[in-house]
């Protein structure tokens, strides 16, 4: 941990996790601070699911924070990553996104690696005919990009730098193990992947995912379908770090008699708003518990996503103080029906970039970067259910977004 | 036997469509039963079926409409379609099949341009009452990333 408060670059006001300084959404210091102490710190970095590396060789790019990462399984069933930077002059090791190799060469001067990331070759390491060539005492084991940490929960991959990073079970906590475990439940496989550039910092978006005061009011057609409404049953679980999240809900009769939103007289609750074609709302059971949806985010930047049948992972990545990569993985499960595929398939409509209830989420935190310009001196209120960062049964609550700050205080030592 | 020309005019008529804001207008280049999807070339490549806007009716593009009018919220915007030459891969008398390049540049409430989606429609088109219609267009976009978000259609 550290705790040199004195050199942190914004100034939080008390040890609260009410006000947010909104210079934390655009202080290059602090974002360099973040790659070290969160990204390659004491978290697991959501990676990729095992499904996308399904036999010895498989590999898939990707990153941790802003580190370019290489996953990949090996012979013997297992999956390693490193970074991907070679050992000599720093390039690339593996340029495709995804592939099979028996091992790995950077192009620049043909290093060769294994899949476990140890340094195999060097070219001309004995020089050419007698000139040249790396002195004696170069020693290949002493060598190579960094390793990371695996853990593999429920299909899920995640990668850690840090040797202290506690098991990924106790990282999760019961509570989110047994919502991750509610949906991976059974093999997956993926029906689609897209990347959505959001021109804002990657802490609005993490944000916006915990913030579940916001669903029904930013998207009309959430709220007009009765997908998520606050009055309907459901709740906010936050773990002891406060960095992992579940909002869910399930659909309840009883609550949509309840008057509070006209009572509101909220532009979002439109009755006249109807759909021509239901068919992109039609979905079958398939959860005992009747949860209907499920947002389940893992610190710092990992989102599981349940709304009806339409399941992806989202991976949350900075890209410099103002722009962020969303990767988005649709999945379906690997025995799904051709019926139950399409159904996932066409309520895929409803989220990733042109989502009718999460297209908003791509530019809300761009409107937020863009409102804070020249108020890096001034702070945003954080305060709504209160201040403290326990579960709850109702979600016109910010207790998520507290935990987000009190996790991510925690490992900024700030 | 449906031709060139005609394949010219009916993708010129779409694309003022959407650009001059007249989107009630654009199901209707669509047979009732349809096909409309937007992806990328690495999803189309590895077989991925999800797309970014994935629609089996033409109800669903009126819905998609109507949300774009009544219930999502983003910033004013508007495209500038420039389609390249369809290249007919099969024509009959009643459909054909094309793939027909497109860039899309959009403009910002900022009032800024900038070059949003490149790629290749790839159609079936059928004639219905005498008119040209689509039954399946699949926007297959070059780059993997969308910009914030994608409200209008491409």
């Amino acid at each position: 941990m550290h705790n040199d408060i004195q050199s942190q670059p914004v100034h939080w006001s008390g040890p609260g996790l009410t006000r947010i300084p909104f210079a934390v959404y655009s202080d290059p210091q602090l974002a360099a601070d973040e790659q070290a102490r969160i990204f390659r710190g004491e978290v697991w970095n959501y990676l990729c699911l095992e499904a996308e590396l399904p036999d010895a060789g498989s590999y898939r790019t990707t990153f941790a924070g802003e580190t370019p990462v290489v996953v990949v399984r090996d012979d013997d069933g297992e999956i390693y990553a490193f970074e991907n930077r070679c050992a000599h002059r720093g390039a690339l090791i593996a340029l495709e996104k995804s592939g099979r190799s028996d091992n790995f060469q950077c192009v620049y001067h043909a290093w060769s690696y294994n899949r476990q990331g140890d340094l195999t070759g060097v070219a001309f390491e004995k020089g050419v005919k007698g000139q040249g060539g790396m002195p004696a005492s170069f020693c290949k084991e002493a060598h190579g990009p960094r390793k990371l940490r695996i853990a593999s929960f429920c299909g899920l991959v995640f990668g850690s730098f840090s040797e202290n990073v506690p098991s990924i079970e106790e990282y999760l906590g019961d509570e989110i193990c047994q919502r991750i475990e509610r949906v991976l439940h059974k093999p997956v496989e993926v029906i689609g992947r897209f990347t959505q550039a959001l021109p804002n910092n990657w802490k609005l978006y993490v944000e916006n995912v915990k913030d579940s005061y916001h669903a029904s009011l930013l998207h009309l057609f959430f709220t007009t379908f009765e997908l998520n409404r606050l009055s309907q049953k459901g709740g906010v679980i936050v773990d002891g770090s406060g960095g992992h999240h579940v909002s869910y809900s399930m659909i309840d009769t009883a609550a949509e008699k309840d008057a509070s939103y006209r009572e509101q007289a909220l532009r979002s609750d439109n009755d006249r708003y109807r759909l021509k074609d239901p068919s992109v709302l039609a979905g079958f059971k398939e959860y005992d518990d009747g949860v209907t949806l499920q947002i389940l985010s893992v610190f710092p930047g990992f989102v599981l996503q349940q709304i009806q049948n339409c399941l992806a992972v989202r991976q949350v990545l900075p890209r410099g103080t103002t722009r962020t990569e969303l990767n988005w993985t649709y999945i379906g499960y690997a025995d799904d029906t051709p019926e139950q595929r399409k159904v996932r398939l066409k309520q895929s409509n409803l989220v990733g970039p042109a989502g009718f209830i999460s297209m908003e989420d791509g530019a809300v935190g761009g409107f937020v970067q863009r409102g804070i310009a020249g108020a890096a001196d001034h702070e945003a209120i954080v305060e709504m259910g209160g201040d403290a960062t326990a579960s709850s049964e109702g979600r016109a609550t910010e207790a998520s977004v507290r935990g987000f700050w009190k996790a991510y205080r925690r490992h900024m030592g700030a | 036997m449906i031709d060139l020309l005609a394949l010219c005019a009916f993708n010129a008529a779409y694309a003022d469509t959407i650009d001059s804001d007249a989107l009630e207008q654009w199901p209707g280049f669509f047979t009732e039963e349809c096909h409309y999807r937007i992806t990328h070339i690495e999803n189309e490549r590895e077989g991925l079926a999800a797309g970014i806007v994935y629609a089996d009716s033409r109800a669903m593009l009126e819905d998609r409409i109507a949300a774009l009018r009544e219930a999502n919220i983003y910033e004013r915007q508007r495209y500038r379609h420039l389609l390249g030459m369809p290249r007919l891969q099969n024509a009959q008398a009643e459909s054909a099949e094309a793939r027909t390049p497109f860039i899309v540049a959009r403009i910002m409430a900022t009032g800024q341009t900038e070059v949003f989606a490149t790629g290749v429609y790839q159609d079936r088109f059928v004639r219905q009452e005498g008119q040209l219609r689509l039954q399946s267009r699949v926007a297959v976009c070059d780059s993997t990333v969308i910009d914030t978000l994608l409200a209008l259609p491409l």
